[in-house]
């Protein structure tokens, strides 16, 4: 991935007496003038709708139901006592760590086979591939949720029919976070298969050319040439992924709401649900805010993937 | 060892069982369009009807669910919300991404690098961390409830990718094309829309694609800052109101889900090339 500050600072300032005022004397040059003025609306927007709005959010969780009086930690303090709230982070670990697993092992099955095949047919594959991931995720889910139903729908039918019980796939703890977990492996596979499909394109042929003269097999190529060669790929997609799979909000609310009895709760919709339909905007924005460390020790090891890649 | 098979034999054989594999993904992939699109054409008995194949339609096909779509129910009015919000925030969001991507790649400031960084790390921050704060903000602006204020706020889901592909493409211009233009009295403003723009083409392509479909697919913020019908967009529409309370309505829900769909995956299949480039092109051009 392009460096953060190749691209953004083409020109080195000269280097003088003390930096603050080379900073200034830099920043008052015509040309960073006209540059500042040219990010102000992206940094208005930055400011005004992602940095202001996440410290507000603080604020807004430091207050009672009634949002009238400051109440210090008692939101928090509430919900590491509350054992629905356990629940909700014991299933937002599980349904992360399992769908992120399944995701980067059918993703980098599918590139591989893809990448296998010959090279006219491939984008035909590849475009079939990615529909999961630009059908907006919420409709999509609708259609899961019909598949799902369990008497009139396909998939109890085919169970019947291979002479297996149907299942009450969203109405049972267990089938209902299988129903979730699936539905986001189905979404998110085409994601990692094209950046790993990207990945093995950038691979010099080479390798695998002078590896077939030593007369390595398939799997030490596997092992000793693709794995090595992605493995910087594989971290970025997976711990981006893990941002984006813990914070997800469409598949739960959907499928399940929650339910049954809040077993399949994730962050972003346990927080919906206290914050926005049941009217407790502190307790939901304290819900959401727990999310903030995962999230931020992710973001923490992207940037260091990213960078190191760089160099 | 004859029963072993030749070279060429076995290239075959590896072949069928890629081709086998990715066949198996093809139909869980398109199993759903496929099964929405056949509900959503099956009469309201047979849906119910516990006999015969799900898969098939067997008692022939009906517009019915289509045609109450759009005379029963507020679809149009969610269609066209969502296409005003669409273009709109796709429009601003690409525009403030541009300005950005140029003045950040080109011309650098004092702690330009500092925003470029902060600009990824925003691309990080879930819709799901800020949708309750955003909830009082748009409140504040007496905007609640109303399809501006999605307008207002899908740019900041938006905005930090564009600026990261539009920065990665404005990357590969070479330096010297600036520094001509620049000799020959050409303005900033000039040499962004007659030189950067026509050059980076596919990844505004891209970016405006990508700011579209994210628009259009937004479900969050829609849920939670929009609550009537003659505002609501399709996404939180479909899944809300379709909903009815009666057991057999699968058939107008799934009509209603795969138009919604069709759109995003209709421009998908034409520009497929710009929308791969610009996924992977953050994490392929090291």
């Amino acid at each position: 991935m392009r460096s953060v500050q190749d691209v953004a600072i083409p020109h080195r300032l000269p280097r003088a007496r003390g930096w603050l005022a080379d900073v200034v004397r830099a920043f008052l040059r015509p040309r960073s003038l006209t540059a500042f003025c040219m990010c102000l609306p992206l940094l208005v927007l930055i400011v005004g709708l992602i940095i202001y709005p996440f410290l507000y959010s603080i604020h807004l969780s430091l207050l009672n139901k009634r949002e009238t009086a400051l109440v210090g930690l008692d939101n928090f303090r509430f919900l590491l006592s509350y054992d629905t709230f356990w629940l909700v982070l014991r299933n937002s670990v599980v349904f992360t760590v399992t769908a992120v697993f399944f995701k980067a092992a059918l993703g980098f099955t599918l590139a591989l086979t893809i990448n296998a095949l010959p090279a006219r047919g491939q984008r035909l594959w590849r475009g079939i591939a990615l529909i999961p991931w630009v059908m907006p995720l919420a409709l999509s889910t609708l259609g899961w949720w019909w598949i799902f139903e369990p008497t009139h729908s396909a998939l109890n039918w085919v169970l019947v029919l291979l002479g297996i019980s149907p299942k009450p796939w969203l109405s049972e703890a267990f089938w209902a976070r299988f129903a979730t977990i699936q539905v986001n492996i189905w979404f998110g596979t085409p994601f990692f298969m094209i950046m790993y499909l990207a990945g093995l394109k950038s691979i010099p042929q080479e390798l695998y050319e002078s590896s077939a003269i030593d007369g390595a097999t398939p799997a030490q190529r596997l092992r000793y040439i693709t794995l090595p060669m992605l493995k910087n790929i594989i971290a970025i997609t997976m711990l981006f992924s893990t941002i984006v799979t813990f914070a997800n909000f469409d598949i739960v609310r959907v499928l399940t709401r929650g339910g049954p009895r809040d077993t399949t709760h994730l962050f972003g919709t346990y927080s919906f649900q206290l914050g926005i339909q049941g009217g407790d905007v502190p307790l939901g924005a304290a819900v959401a805010l727990f999310m903030f460390p995962i999230l931020a020790v992710s973001a923490f090891f992207i940037l260091r993937g990213v960078r190191r890649r760089v160099q | 060892m004859r029963w072993l098979p030749s070279v060429r034999g076995r290239r075959r054989l590896t072949l069928v069982g890629c081709y086998i594999i990715v066949g198996l993904f093809a139909v869980w992939f398109l199993f759903p369009i496929y099964y929405m699109a056949v509900t959503s054409l099956k009469t309201d008995r047979e849906i119910e009807s516990l006999k015969g194949i799900p898969f098939l339609i067997q008692e022939g096909a009906t517009l019915t669910h289509y045609r109450d779509l759009f005379q029963k129910t507020d679809f149009l009015v969610y269609f066209r919300n969502t296409v005003q919000v669409a273009i709109l925030a796709t429009l601003i969001s690409i525009l403030i991404s541009i300005l950005a991507a140029y003045g950040l790649s080109r011309l650098g400031f004092a702690g330009a690098g500092t925003i470029a960084t902060g600009i990824f790390l925003t691309y990080l921050v879930p819709e799901s961390l800020l949708f309750i704060p955003l909830f009082k903000l748009v409140g504040s602006l007496g905007l609640l409830n109303s399809r501006w204020a999605l307008v207002l706020v899908f740019p900041t889901a938006i905005v930090p990718f564009c600026t990261w592909i539009l920065i990665g493409y404005f990357g590969t211009i070479p330096r010297e094309l600036d520094e001509a233009a620049l000799v020959d009295g050409a303005t900033h403003l000039q040499m962004l829309f007659r030189i950067f723009l026509p050059v980076a083409l596919p990844g505004l392509v891209a970016a405006t694609l990508f700011a579209f479909t994210l628009s259009w697919a937004s479900f969050l913020y829609p849920m939670a800052l929009v609550f009537t019908s003659d505002e609501q967009v399709l996404t939180a529409g479909v899944v809300s109101t379709l909903i009815r309370g009666d057991v057999y309505y699968w058939g107008g829900l799934m009509a209603g889900a795969l138009l919604a769909c069709l759109p995003p995956v209709i421009f998908y299949v034409f520009l497929m090339d710009y929308y791969i480039s610009g996924l992977t092109a953050g994490a392929t051009k090291a």
